[in-house]
């Protein structure tokens, strides 16, 4: 038994910044100190808290150390594991209170607003034991529906949960499986879809990397529900941790006799194997996935059939994100009701919103539903950096939209994004400040779309293509008041007309940003300007001549020879020759250049 | 793995070890000095024996921790015990066996060992 565990963040962000390293040097420096036997080290996987990785939490005390540097190892272990004195200078800098005391982390403004239940497992347990997953109830819902429920009891429980689906359309879960369920055929499948692909978005690697079994736990249950005996996790391969620890999982479960032949002496049977997916943006559609898993290239087939009719390999079949599986043994364990006092109306439970861009506290959150905008971005994750202000917020990744400040205070759900022109998507949120040309934002969007359209309907093949030039000559500076029309045209054509859901919602980000930033369209159509600084043709260098001392570093800095001035005399920059890369302001020590 | 008294079983053995994890402020902190002077006088042994019987029993609401020299050198090994909402146990010149009886009598059942407290012990 040891006295002190030593958790360690093994989640992609902090191996990243070194923490395998760290364990390492825990490893050496506890055994040197004569404490092996007391003090476990423990990986874990991700805490939320991604922007001070490495971190490294000491229980019992519950003492939250970031950006621990392999340097700082053997003083944690002489002073805090030896000695029980805390190492205050590595703390967390908001669990140290005015008077120089120490609150719990769960007190900390990154942590208080949150509710973890998808995420709850994330940093506490070590993901490649089963039996710490075990040991936190784990496979108890499992067992439960085995011995107790028929799997439509299982069904009613997840409808009356409310749960909908987390990976973006925001499906009924307990529908899909009761459309399945309906559906007799030989043989049925259980899909799990692990292909995040929004950018900014991490939390189905983070649940993946940090409590893997309760994907393999959901996904026997949702099995049982609907009469399946194989599943498959679709899971993207530029996750290797990921994959890696589901692999470890699979195994240690059809050890324990969790997955394979007559689970619980039940005499249900449930299997589950992995397929990697090669980083096709469309392979997170529904249908492009599973024609993806048979083999084929992954492009979305019409629909109906629905997958509950006809999915993979032509059966019944349902598909659910990893998130949403990670709701399911909490549900079961806890009760329908449990979870439908959470959240709104009609958005019941949690999200995971992983928060990035202008943002201090950049990580993974987990909020009730209902939660403003306000309170993510102010109170949970600590405001904008450098005291800049908030312009918008994107949800929903590349099918998603802008949310500008009047909508701040609007309650987070399913419903309330829509109506404001964005969406939840799978929850990545990114923050944008003033120095965000909104344009520009529309233009990085179509980009991704236009390299992700698989090419199979004309409207998304060609129609982002188009929506992407237009964006382009408006950010040249070439663009007319009928692009502006052209362009909101061309969106509704191709939201009427693609054939899945990637090119119906690869508008969103023009249709939002035109709606709420038309301005910022105007400015860079009617007066040739980039209100935010960002579009380069729109943009030009000057030398303020006043401020300017002549002490040639600009003119020596410039990679293109563009500014010309003598010694102790005002410089000048060539607009010509300027290819506007800005080291010259950068480096200007007298304030005398600027944008305009 | 065939049965659900199996899947308890490994719950309840890893329910005392991860219940470490846990931070609820209704924890009762059970605290070892560990200075110099009480690593010198045995407080390590006393420290793994409080921190092993308190997993084995699944009291997942106790938390065994350490701390410096609280002045008191000749009397160490120092045990502090704080439940929440009473006052503060301090019991002295402890030893493994010692400990184990705490665990028992003062974790599990809330009666207070008065002879090895610091107030029988100082007179």
């Amino acid at each position: 038994m040891y006295r002190s565990h030593v958790l360690v963040c093994g989640g992609t962000g902090c191996t990243s910044s070194g923490s395998a390293k760290i364990i390492e040097s825990l490893h050496s420096e506890i055994s040197k100190n004569g404490l092996k036997e007391e003090v476990a080290v423990v990986q874990t996987g991700c805490h939320g808290l991604c922007a001070l990785g490495p971190i490294v939490i000491i229980y019992p005390e519950a003492t939250f150390y970031a950006m621990v540097k392999e340097e700082d190892i053997p003083e944690i272990v002489s002073e805090h594991l030896l000695k029980g004195r805390i190492v205050t200078r590595l703390l967390y800098k908001e669990m140290v209170t005015d008077d120089g005391g120490i609150k719990s982390l769960n007190d900390t403004d990154f942590y208080k607003k949150q509710h973890r239940i998808a995420l709850r497992n994330c940093g506490v347990i070590n993901p490649e034991n089963i039996d710490e997953y075990i040991g936190t109830n784990g496979y108890e819902a499992l067992g439960k529906v085995l011995t107790e429920y028929s799997p439509d009891q299982v069904i009613q429980t997840i409808l009356d949960s409310g749960l909908r689906g987390r990976g973006g359309g925001g499906f009924p879960t307990g529908l899909k499986w009761k459309l399945a369920k309906g559906n007799d055929a030989d043989q049925k499948y259980v899909c799990c879809n692990a292909d995040e692909g929004d950018p900014g978005a991490f939390m189905d690697r983070s649940v993946l990397e940090g409590d893997p079994h309760v994907v393999l736990e959901a996904m026997a249950i949702a099995g049982y529900a609907i009469g399946a005996s194989q599943g498959y996790i679709y899971v993207r391969a530029e996750y290797p941790i990921a994959v890696d620890r589901l692999e470890i999982a699979i195994k240690q479960a059809r050890e324990y006799g969790l997955l394979g032949k007559n689970i619980f002496g039940s005499g249900f049977d449930f299997d589950i194997d992995i397929r990697l997916g090669a980083g096709a943006f469309v392979c997170g559609e529904e249908t492009a996935l599973m024609t993806s898993i048979e083999g084929n290239r992954g492009e979305p087939r019409p629909r109906p059939p629905f997958p509950a009719q006809k999915g993979l390999f032509q059966k019944p079949t349902i598909l659910n994100n990893v998130e949403t599986y990670a709701n399911i043994p909490q549900i079961i364990l806890n009760g329908a009701e449990w979870f439908a006092s959470m959240g709104t109306e009609k958005s019941k439970g949690t999200k995971v919103f992983a928060l990035g861009g202008k943002i201090n506290n950049t990580g993974l959150v987990e909020i009730p539903m209902g939660t403003s905008l306000r309170t993510v971005i102010d109170e949970i994750g600590g405001g904008i950096p450098n005291g800049k202000k908030f312009k918008a917020a994107q949800t929903g990744g590349p099918s998603g939209g802008c949310i500008p400040t009047e909508h701040f205070d609007i309650p987070i759900d399913y419903d309330n994004l829509i109506s404001i022109g964005s969406m939840m998507g799978s929850g990545g949120l990114i923050v944008m400040d003033e120095d965000n040309c909104m344009v520009d934002i529309a233009k990085f969007f179509l980009e991704f779309t236009v390299d992700e359209s698989c090419g199979k309907c004309t409207p998304c093949r060609i129609g982002t293509k188009r929506l992407h030039e237009i964006l382009d000559k408006i950010t040249n500076g070439q663009g007319t008041m009928d692009d502006l029309q052209k362009l909101e045209d061309l969106c509704y054509y191709i939201k009427d007309n693609a054939l899945c859901g990637l090119g119906q919602t690869a508008p969103n980000p023009v249709l939002s940003t035109l709606r709420f930033f038309k301005d910022e369209y105007v400015a860079h159509v009617v007066d040739k300007k980039c209100p935010a600084g960002v579009c380069k043709a729109l943009l030009s260098y000057v030398i303020d001549a006043d401020k300017c001392k002549g002490c040639t570093l600009c003119a020596r800095i410039c990679p293109n020879g563009a500014i010309q001035g003598k010694v102790k005399e005002a410089h000048l920059i060539d607009q010509s020759k300027c290819i506007k890369c800005g080291a010259c302001m950068e480096k200007c020590r007298f304030d005398a250049i600027s944008k305009k | 793995m065939k049965s659900l008294e199996e899947l308890k079983a490994i719950r309840e053995k890893m329910q005392g070890q991860i219940g470490i994890r846990n931070e609820s402020s209704e924890q009762t902190r059970v605290i070892v000095g560990m200075a110099t002077c009480g690593i010198a006088s045995g407080a390590r042994p006393v420290l793994t024996a409080l921190s092993d019987a308190v997993q084995a029993k699944g009291l997942t609401n106790v938390a065994v921790t350490q701390t410096g020299c609280i002045g008191l050198c000749q009397y160490e090994p120092i045990v502090e015990v704080l439940e929440p909402g009473k006052d503060k146990v301090t019991y002295v010149k402890m030893t493994p066996e010692k400990a184990l009886e705490v665990v028992n009598q003062h974790l599990i059942h809330g009666q207070v060992i008065q002879k090895y407290t610091i107030a029988e012990v100082l007179g």
